[in-house]
């Protein structure tokens, strides 16, 4: 499934380029980051595409399920996608 | 409450935010809404009467939010209404959950919450029409059905939807709801966060056979806007030119009710002295009562415009476009992004200020952001800052051009600015010590901000501020009056008996006409309003702090003034007018009162004020908690004394040690 050559690291939503199609493949962690993070809708099988970065490079804009979500980097690395 | 709210209706309306849900509360309700706090938290406690089927039912608001899983203060309380363990609220009957058809799948996440509480619930559809304009179908009966509950497109502009959600609501009443999903324990979604995968997997199936989707994003206007509004550059430039909009419009059109204000207090002040006779009752509510409260109404306009624009910017959803830009500089100190709108607003007045950090979910960075919005120089500065760049800065420039005045200004911001960072950063290492919070926050879709909603909740704050803020410092201001008026001197009979009747009403009758340009000190007859003073409680006080204030340069007298600025800063000055016999009514850019601080002496002759202790003043006016309005804001808002208590003190311990270093440090260099 994935064109990546490096088949040991795994995606982070932080890899997924901007504009482009890609699917959740695990939620990792745990803690109160993670649950919000799925309630919000972020679930593995979600499809999801990072609109843009904001002016630092931090925090980025994420549309799921139809609506716009701004996370910062580090809750993106524990979302791992394919695409 | 009692029995008869258990026979009256309960409706709970529940949504996440962004859906339409404080719309929705205002056409059910009308103007019959009763807004409180939760007991113990200042979560809002909004309620109304609603007409179900001709009765009367009590509407009640839950917080807008995402998950029932009680995380956030707003969801234990959103819980505990919902259970009927929140005191004073029966068990809700029916829930309306709110739904924002243009965000189908995260707002039924909820809802799906909503069931498993075995209430029956109503699902009031919004935004269909903007769905609809959007070529996407929904089919409302399917929804219906999958759910297993009622469903109801509503539209509060055209009426649509309104009087059917009450015939629902008539009619699940007293029915018990199905929980429409199964989640198995032992199935394949079992694990930590099941139930939330399943809850999800539920509702994508329920929307893959009730919605159409079009080509036609719904979010392509807002990604439009987007493009500009938070551009990599634009963006921020946008968002410093709205900012200077806001404090522009905020300062210019605040000033003339603020002055209207300010002489209403003023012409009050004078019918009472005018129509009551003398003595301690009119003074009392001339002195006390009316120019205490009247010193806090007269912002009242500023906080109903800053409370306009923070809900034109909240609803049309430009905030937490504003969050996003700068979430990465707050993040630096520890605050969250949601910090930068109310630090910003303080330099206008911290108290609006203070109200805007509702906005930010986690309590810690709250309260973070509340301990360091103060240190922002507001408004009430701007008098000190004058007066004394008035008297010892004025007309210096150097380099030929830059105005000495203008650079004490900007420096002053400037301490301000660099200690809040220092202490934000502190704080949030120290006692508010908090894992960074999640920066989870949804990017609402731009809109039309609703007029009525914008203008309900301006008039909501600023009768707040009025009920809540006004009782604590009508109560504080009889105390500060009754510390400067007793005990009452021996002299001021005689002086009394042989003034005229003007000079009677003491204090606060010099400005009478002659009012003198230098100061009286040297005077046979002392005027009753000095040695008042000198033998008054406060007066007594400022000769008991002056070891204290010693080494900051002051002497008791302007030790009095400290004290009663405590009040509020801007107090200073007019304690300033009375100690140095100028008159009450001098304000501070008058000749007299610039002239009678250059002139003061102490009680052994020297010069009271020097260069370098005016400077040392206002470097301790931009770090001490001088502000009961702000003191009272903030008990309000952390619902605790100890907070209140420990900002004062850390402010002006800091205040202190500042004022020290700059007046002992300038005296090590050759000034003063």
């Amino acid at each position: 499934m994935k064109r990546k050559i490096s088949e040991t690291t795994k995606n982070t939503l932080n890899d997924l380029p901007s504009g482009i199609d890609g699917r959740v493949t695990a939620v990792n962690g745990g803690g109160p980051v993670v649950r919000r993070l799925m309630e919000m809708g972020v679930v593995p099988g979600v499809d999801v595409q990072v609109v843009k970065a904001a002016p630092f490079g931090d925090p980025i804009e994420v549309r799921v399920r139809g609506y716009s979500l701004a996370m910062r980097r580090s809750e993106a690395d524990s979302i791992e996608v394919s695409f | 409450m009692g029995n008869e709210a258990n026979s009256q209706l309960t409706i709970a309306l529940a949504g996440n935010p962004n859906a339409g849900k404080t719309t929705l509360f205002n056409a059910l309700t009308g103007l019959k809404q009763k807004i409180a706090n939760y007991p113990g938290v200042t979560v809002e406690r909004k309620e109304g009467a609603w007409t179900v089927n001709g009765e009367t039912a009590n509407l009640v608001d839950i917080p807008g939010l995402y998950s029932l899983d009680a995380t956030s203060l707003d969801e234990q309380i959103a819980r505990d209404v919902i259970t009927g363990n929140q005191a004073g609220l029966p068990k809700p009957d029916v829930i309306v959950a709110v739904v924002d058809a243009t965000n189908l799948e995260r707002n039924l996440y909820l809802v799906t919450q909503l069931f498993e509480f075995g209430i029956p619930v109503v699902i009031a559809l919004t935004m269909i029409d903007v769905f609809e304009d959007q070529k996407h179908k929904i089919d409302i009966e399917m929804l219906a059905v999958l759910l297993k509950t009622p469903v109801v497109a509503v539209n509060v502009k055209s009426g649509r939807g309104i009087d059917e959600l009450a015939a629902k609501v008539a009619e699940v009443k007293g029915t018990t709801p199905v929980v429409p999903y199964v989640y198995d324990e032992a199935g394949d979604e079992a694990g930590p966060h099941g139930k939330i995968f399943s809850r999800y997997n539920f509702i994508s199936s329920v929307v893959q056979d009730s919605v159409w989707h079009s080509d036609q994003s719904s979010h392509r206007i807002s990604d439009k806007i987007d493009k500009v509004l938070t551009h990599k550059f634009f963006g921020l430039v946008i968002l410093v030119a709205i900012l200077l909009v806001v404090f522009q419009t905020i300062f210019s059109w605040a000033s003339l009710p603020m002055d209207l204000l300010e002489q209403g207090f003023g012409a009050a002040a004078d019918l009472v002295r005018s129509q009551m006779p003398p003595g301690i009752l009119t003074d009392l509510i001339a002195d006390g009562i009316i120019a205490g409260v009247g010193g806090v109404v007269v912002f009242l306009p500023q906080i109903l415009l800053l409370f306009l624009f923070i809900s034109l910017l909240e609803d049309s959803g430009y905030m937490s476009r504003a969050a996003f830009l700068l979430d990465k500089l707050m993040s630096r100190v520890g605050l969250h992004g949601k910090a930068f709108l109310p630090l910003i607003s303080s330099f206008a007045c911290a108290i609006p200020g203070i109200m805007a950090t509702r906005t930010i979910e986690s309590r810690r960075d709250r309260f973070a952001t509340i301990m360091i919005a103060p240190f922002m120089s507001c408004s009430a500065r701007l008098p000190v800052y004058t007066l004394m760049i008035g008297a010892f800065f004025g007309g210096q420039y150097v380099f030929g051009f830059i105005s000495v005045g203008a650079l004490l200004m900007l420096i002053m911001y400037a301490i301000g600015i660099a200690v809040a960072v220092v202490a934000a950063f502190v704080l949030k290492r120290t006692i508010l010590k908090a894992p960074p919070p999640p920066f989870l926050m949804e990017l609402p879709p731009y809109r039309l901000p609703n007029l009525r909603t914008v203008f309900q909740n301006m008039l909501t704050r600023a009768w707040l501020f009025l009920k809540r803020a006004g009782t604590v410092i009508l109560a504080i201001s009889i105390i500060l009056w009754a510390l400067m008026y007793f005990p009452r001197s021996s002299q001021q009979s005689v002086v009394s008996s042989q003034q005229t009747e003007a000079a009677k009403s003491v204090p606060g009758a010099v400005a009478t006409g002659d009012v003198v340009d230098e100061p009286r000190a040297t005077n046979n007859e002392p005027l009753p309003e000095s040695e008042q003073l000198k033998n008054s409680f406060a007066g007594r006080l400022g000769h008991v702090i002056e070891p204290v204030i010693e080494p900051l340069g002051f002497d008791w007298k302007i030790g009095v003034a400290l004290i009663a600025s405590f009040a509020a800063r801007e107090v200073l000055v007019s304690t300033l007018s009375i100690i140095y016999n100028v008159g009450k009514d001098e304000n501070e850019e008058s000749e007299t009162l610039i002239a009678a601080v250059r002139d003061a002496k102490t009680d052994d002759g020297r010069p009271a004020w020097t260069p370098l202790t005016a400077l040392t003043l206002m470097v301790f006016f931009v770090l001490a908690m001088q502000c009961m309005s702000t003191i009272a804001v903030v008990r309000r808002e952390t619902n605790s004394w100890s907070w209140p208590i420990f900002m004062t003190v850390y402010m002006t311990v800091l205040a202190y040690i500042a004022a020290f270093i700059t007046y002992q440090g300038g005296k090590l260099l050759g000034y003063g």
